[in-house]
């Protein structure tokens, strides 16, 4: 483990029953670094970002951030990590700029997101209640969430689904942006030429 | 703006925006309460005797009504997840949606009772402690409900055993405020029943949230 280190896997392995998901599985990440996660369907992607997450426990080996078990953070700690499931975690009955807000009290962040909402082309929808919005709209409205909650670890499970051209290409764009200023990023992706860029980490799961 | 009015806000917003779920436990108790005259014979003493003890389990009965959506809806689109990966304490964002939870159903409930008793035949004087009684209660019983929604939320189909979890265990509710309000209507002091009810509450408010949040981890992974 060097120095700079901050997310670490070490001989992590999960069983479902009797099927073995993945073992003996090592990775380190640090400061602008970008993990690609690949494997067919049903290999363990969103199971391995869970645990990246703190939301599920591997069979065997361990995770931790900064040191610390995910499993065992709290507080501003917990804070540094962000995942992005399938779900959007967005209120269908309440509006894109109510979910916002909600979103960054709960992280304790008062910040203006009318620049987000505009790079985002969900200004003219943000009054509107989530579940009038297209499966693509509410993906973007994840991505706002995400950019706010400005954490320096992000865990995204197949972010690009539903997205259009001009979406993709603006995630891949805050991906970059997020690595070069020093953040870190895991990304479960079935294009993983998407989000390509020098020095990044590719676990393949299959 | 703090995590756990942040989490009571925004439940009681989603809960007005779907009044017409709000009503359901409401109509059920009315409609548990009318069926008993029917079944039994309408003499006003014979009612009187039934009717603390209808109240109360068409309370109970009632409360478990509106449980399902507590904690399965969050999961469902992922907030739940959110909420636990967020730096707020899980133990504050249970308390806050179980207040929600409590101040949309049960209280609408509770005003509800005493109207109910009067056509019970139920006199005046002992509405007062029917009411404090029942608003000891509601604590404990919120608690016990958010619990049995949270132990089963990773089911799929969690609604008929949260009853068989949680019915047993609103015993104690049961006998203290019925005993509270038969003493009352009886002219007795009832201070003894209300403050089991009061310990109770103090019980289920301060250990009840770690218990959930707890169930509510084990349940999502």
């Amino acid at each position: 483990m060097t120095d700079r280190t901050l997310l670490c896997g070490r001989e992590l392995a999960v069983w479902r029953g009797e099927r073995c998901l993945f073992e003996q599985l090592h990775f380190e990440l640090g400061p602008e670094q970008l993990a690609v996660l690949v494997g067919a369907n049903g290999s363990g992607k969103t199971t391995l970002l869970r645990i990246l997450a703190g939301l599920g426990l591997p069979t065997a080996g361990s995770a931790t951030w900064k040191g610390t078990s995910i499993a065992e953070l709290a507080g501003e700690e917990r804070a540094e990590i962000a995942y992005r499931g399938h779900h959007d975690a967005l209120k269908r009955d309440m509006t894109v700029v109510e979910n916002l807000a909600f979103h960054s009290a709960l992280w304790g962040q008062e910040q203006a997101f009318e620049d987000v909402l505009e790079e985002l082309k969900l200004d003219h929808v943000a009054h509107m209640r989530a579940r009038y919005l297209s499966a693509g709209q509410r993906r973007r409205a994840a991505m706002a969430m995400l950019k706010l909650q400005g954490a320096k670890l992000w865990l995204l499970d197949e972010p690009t689904t539903n997205l259009d051209g001009e979406g993709r290409a603006l995630l891949v764009e805050w991906t970059h942006r997020h690595i070069a200023g020093g953040g870190l990023a895991v990304i479960a992706t079935h294009q993983p030429d998407e989000f390509a860029m020098r020095g990044a980490l590719v676990i393949d799961l299959s | 703006m703090s995590a756990f009015q942040a989490v009571l806000l925004r439940d009681l917003r989603v809960a007005f925006r779907r009044w017409s779920e709000l009503a359901h436990p409401l109509i059920f108790f009315v409609i548990v309460v009318t069926l008993f005259p029917l079944a039994l014979s309408p003499t006003s003493s014979q009612l009187r005797e039934v009717g603390v003890g209808v109240l109360w389990v068409a309370t109970l009965l009632s409360s478990l009504l509106a449980l399902d959506g507590l904690f399965r809806a969050d999961a469902d689109d992922g907030s739940l997840e959110q909420m636990l990966l967020s730096p707020a304490p899980m133990t504050i964002t249970v308390l806050a949606k179980v207040t929600a939870h409590a101040l949309v159903t049960l209280l609408p409930l509770i005003c509800l009772v005493p109207v109910s008793a009067y056509t019970f035949n139920i006199p005046l004087a002992a509405l007062p402690t029917l009411a404090v009684a029942l608003l000891l209660a509601a604590p404990t019983l919120s608690v016990l409900v958010a619990l049995g929604a949270a132990l089963t939320v990773g089911l799929r189909r969690g609604g008929s055993i949260v009853g068989l979890l949680v019915l047993p265990l609103t015993a104690p509710l049961l006998i203290f405020g019925t005993r509270a309000t038969d003493l009352s209507v009886n002219g007795e002091p009832t201070t003894a029943p209300l403050l089991f009810l009061g310990a109770l509450a103090a019980l289920a408010v301060s250990l009840g949230p770690l218990a959930i949040a707890a169930a509510v981890k084990v349940g999502i992974e």
